[in-house]
């Protein structure tokens, strides 16, 4: 009798969990930003799905341990056993070959979904320009990214980014048509840094003497912010960039704009360099002199990078 | 509470007064591994609140947007020494330390295997830890490129100045790597070699089982860090080229070679948690440890699959896809041994009778907090998941949840549940739950906001953010000094227990494991006669609490399984 209400109270709690780490999992889109390419869509039903069955284990056994807690407490001085069991053969497979299962079935997901962003994009290839190692990566350049509409190349160093686009013009703003497969061609030119943007939910060590391709579609117009998420030194927390994603002609109005003015163009870390914020504690430690950016006089450049 | 009023079958032994009150020989030379232990976990702690001094401060930076309380470099300078103090000086050594104290004892050896080259093992890192935080004073400060130290930006230093922050933390990350790997050495000869006659691999406690996976480990990964780190010195002090990218070098090459130690150091600081909690948990629950074989086994199987997991740190580094999916399977099956230990330990708690005196808090607390640690890792093995927030705070919240709310919590429940073993007195229960209480609520407070945070996109190491990310960034300070205050409580309660705590019997638990067959704290030789071992370990269920065979109770053993 005590046995078949004690499974009937298990099996309703797996119920609830259930329920409740469905819901969980539903949440699970609201704690990330907007989406802004198709690639985020997937990621983020990829996290509420990892997010879902996350939940449902951190309940349960978490649930069990307070159950615990509340109901098994020992009497003051009773330091009797609790229960002689050492194990149960039976049990400790089921809760080795389920999770073995469970983990097979994660990566499949992943690995389904990673295929579904190489689809839309998130391809990308290497090239190296050490000669010596170029067989090997040859080889591995199955890496073809799919044909582009625009091809923007994106210059960063410390502490600053800069885009160069189609038509040779060069800011220090991203603009991106939305809806069109734009290739971006990531150099750097002192340290490793890396290409952020959380709307696109992607993000890439740009890696000096490497020349690092991937393709992004834009999918919600809108203005977003391109941080630099590999620590790269003194001013990093400094280095964002703004992105604008807008429709087709929109773009190529501001690209036409812009090879006709000159916009200022203001360096964040070398204006904190020249006029260092107050702060409680000074170390005035030694720290690479952050440059003006030298095409910030001249929006035209040649081929300099 | 303590067990103390119960009845109490070991014969209660006072402690030998030579013992007591002589603290000097902790300031010495000594080669018995019960004061190196102790002398490692003294230093470690003193090391550990000097990180957490460093914690506080970059907290205190991060709880306006702005940048206001230290200017850029000092801020890069703290959070590389945080992350390196905290790994290298506090977790890997203190996990050394206790390690020290319990393998022989636990294994039913006199010694370690060679004590001199312990004694030389412990004694190598104050020096080293010293030496790093000297770096402090140097005209243009300590490293600043993070506890990674990737190059090229860890060779940007100050041009003249040839002792500089980078080259002091090589040094001695590098003389620290040795004092490991000395250690590691020590503790799987004496597992192989010294256990009592009847101790089997299979009689063995799971502790001691998750120290030989993680010594283990040390020695098999270590290599590649102190051998990173000696290439990554040359191109910083001779002007080699090895991981230079302007100049035919690979920086990417460093990142393996770094990660393929510092994955598996993650583990080589939780196991001997989870080895913690299997002997905690089941004597303050009075049930034998659930599934004790593949509790044992699954340590050593950590420990296979962590070698081969090391890209999942790499995945945005220019990684080809073929790569970054084997290794995002590779990362996801550490799940499968682990989820075994946190169902074994549920199993363990599951009716059972609970007491929950401070070893079991600080124990339940950390396996509890252990499962969102856990699970936030899988989440991350899944690469698309990892691309959108490697390098955020979901980063530093997911280890954190490892490194403080479970290791750190285990270490707190080790020195709890074993401080009447070393000292021979018992600590002050109410002011235990205090500080477990503090800790709890603090842990929670400081490092769950990082994870939206991170999800939200805020980049980790930076100083200055956005002012969308304030509110988390408020709580998570508020949690960090809260759990400065909640150290406290502990030392009080730790250096008043040393000098007038009650006296404690030699199992003051009612434990099974032969540490407790001894007196507290033990002789020189840690047994009057070396224990013959003839039960399972764990054995709750016997109502003798006991590993070896007392004499009296020959005659009655009929207990079946
Ligand atoms: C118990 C041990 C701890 C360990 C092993 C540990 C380890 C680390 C490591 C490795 C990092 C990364 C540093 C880097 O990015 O180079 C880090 C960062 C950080 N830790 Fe801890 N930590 C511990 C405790 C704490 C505590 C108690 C606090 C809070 C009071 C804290 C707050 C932080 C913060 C805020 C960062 C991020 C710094 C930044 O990226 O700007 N840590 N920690
Ligand atoms: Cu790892």
């Amino acid at each position: 009798m005590w046995r078949f209400l004690e499974y009937l109270l298990i099996a309703g709690y797996i119920v609830v969990l259930l329920v409740v780490s469905h819901w969980i999992g539903d949440q699970a889109y609201s704690w990330m930003p907007v989406e802004a390419t198709a690639e985020a869509q997937k990621v983020d039903r990829l996290f509420s799905f990892l997010t879902a069955i996350g939940a449902f284990i951190i309940l349960g056994l978490l649930g069990m341990m307070v159950y615990s807690v509340l109901f098994f407490r020992a009497p003051k001085n009773d330091y009797s056993e609790g229960h002689p069991s050492r194990g149960d053969l039976r049990l400790e497979f089921l809760w080795t070959v389920t999770p073995t299962l469970l983990v097979l079935w994660l990566a499949f997901q992943s690995f389904n979904i990673y295929q579904q962003l190489d689809i839309l994009g998130l391809q990308q290839i290497v090239h190296l320009h050490t000669p010596l190692e170029e067989p090997v990566y040859a080889e591995l350049s199955d890496d073809q990214p799919k044909p582009a509409a625009e091809t923007i190349d994106v210059f960063v160093k410390q502490w600053d980014w800069s885009f160069r686009y189609p038509n040779n013009i060069t800011s220090n703003e991203l603009h991106l048509p939305v809806n069109r497969r734009t290739r971006l061609n990531l150099h750097a030119k002192d340290v490793l840094h890396s290409f952020y943007v959380p709307e696109f939910r992607l993000q890439q060590y740009i890696v000096p003497g490497r020349d690092i391709d991937i393709v992004v579609t834009p999918t919600r117009m809108g203005e977003y912010q391109l941080k630099d998420a590999l620590f790269s030194g003194t001013y990093f927390a400094l280095m964002t960039a703004k992105v604008q994603i807008e429709s087709f002609e929109q773009y190529n109005q501001w690209l036409t704009t812009a090879e006709n003015q000159t916009i200022a163009w203001e360096n964040q870390a070398v204006a904190e360099y020249k006029q260092p914020p107050k702060t409680l504690f000074k170390s005035n430690w030694y720290t690479v002199v952050p440059e003006q950016p030298a095409i910030a006089e001249k929006r035209k450049v040649r081929n300099d990078t | 509470m303590t067990h103390e009023s119960s009845e109490n079958i070991i014969i209660n032994r006072e402690p030998s007064n030579e013992l007591e009150n002589n603290w000097r020989q902790y300031l010495s030379f000594s080669t018995d591994h019960k004061v190196i232990g102790v002398q490692y976990m003294v230093t470690t702690f003193i090391f550990f609140l000097i990180g957490g001094l460093l914690a506080m401060l970059i907290r205190a930076e991060l709880i306006t947007p702005p940048s206001n309380v230290v200017d850029r470099p000092l801020y890069n300078g703290l959070f590389t020494l945080h992350g390196t103090i905290m790994i290298f000086l506090w977790i890997i050594p203190f996990n050394a330390g206790i390690s020290n104290y319990l393998v022989p004892l636990m294994v039913g050896a006199r010694d370690m295997a060679f004590p001199l080259l312990n004694a030389i093992s412990f004694w190598m890192i104050p020096p080293s830890g010293i030496l790093l935080i000297s770096s402090f004073l140097l005209p243009n400060g300590t490293a600043q490129s993070g506890w990674w130290s990737y190059p090229p930006i860890s060779l940007q230093i100050p041009p003249g100045q040839p002792i500089n922050g980078e080259f002091i933390w090589i040094v001695s990350i590098v003389l620290i790597g040795i004092s490991s790997i000395m250690g590691a050495v020590n503790f799987v000869t004496t597992i192989f070699w010294m256990r009592a006659p009847g101790m089997t691999f299979f009689r063995m406690p799971v502790f001691v089982w998750s120290v030989l996976s993680a010594q283990l480990l040390q020695l098999v990964n270590l290599p590649s860090l102190t051998g990173a780190l000696i290439l990554l010195l040359f191109d910083l002090s001779l002007g080699t080229q090895f991981f230079k990218p302007l100049e035919n070098g690979d920086p990417i090459i460093y990142q393996h070679l770094f990660w393929f130690y510092s994955h598996p150091a993650v583990y080589i600081m939780a196991l001997p948690a989870f080895g913690i909690f299997a002997e905690v948990l089941p004597a303050f629950s009075r049930n034998p440890l659930f599934g004790y074989r593949s509790l044992a086994i699954a340590s050593l199987g950590i420990a296979i699959v962590s070698i081969f997991v090391w890209v999942h740190h790499m995945f945005t580094s220019a990684t080809p896809s073929w790569m970054r999916m084997l290794f995002m399977v590779t990362s996801m099956l550490v799940a499968v041994p682990t989820g075994v230990k946190a169902f074994g330990w549920t199993a363990t708690i599951w009716k059972s009778k609970l007491h929950l005196e401070t070893p079991m808090l600080f124990a339940m607390g950390g396996a509890a907090m252990f499962l969102l640690g856990g699970v936030t890792g899988v989440m991350l093995a899944a690469v698309p998941f990892d691309i959108h927030v490697h390098n955020t705070y979901f980063i530093v919240g997911h280890f954190h949840y490892i490194v403080f709310n479970t290791i750190t919590m285990a270490i707190f429940a080790a020195i709890y549940f074993w401080f009447p073993k070393i000292t021979g007195r018992m600590y002050a229960e109410g002011w235990g739950k205090i500080h477990f209480w503090l800790t709890f609520i603090g842990a929670n407070l400081t490092f769950f906001p990082m994870l939206p945070l991170g999800l939200q996109g805020m980049v980790r190491r930076i100083s200055s953010y956005e002012p969308r990310y304030q509110g988390w960034n408020i709580v998570a300070s508020l949690g960090g000094f809260l759990l400065g205050v909640s150290i406290l409580p502990f030392i009080a309660n730790m250096v008043g227990s040393c000098l007038y705590g009650q006296r404690a019997s030699n199992n003051p638990w009612l434990a099974t494991g032969l540490e407790w067959q001894t007196t507290s704290p033990p002789p020189r030789d840690n047994f009057e006669e070396i224990p013959v071992v003839k039960r399972p370990p764990y054995d709750y269920g016997d109502p003798k609490y006991s590993v070896i065979e007392p004499p009296d109770y020959h005659q009655q053993e009929n207990h079946s399984r």
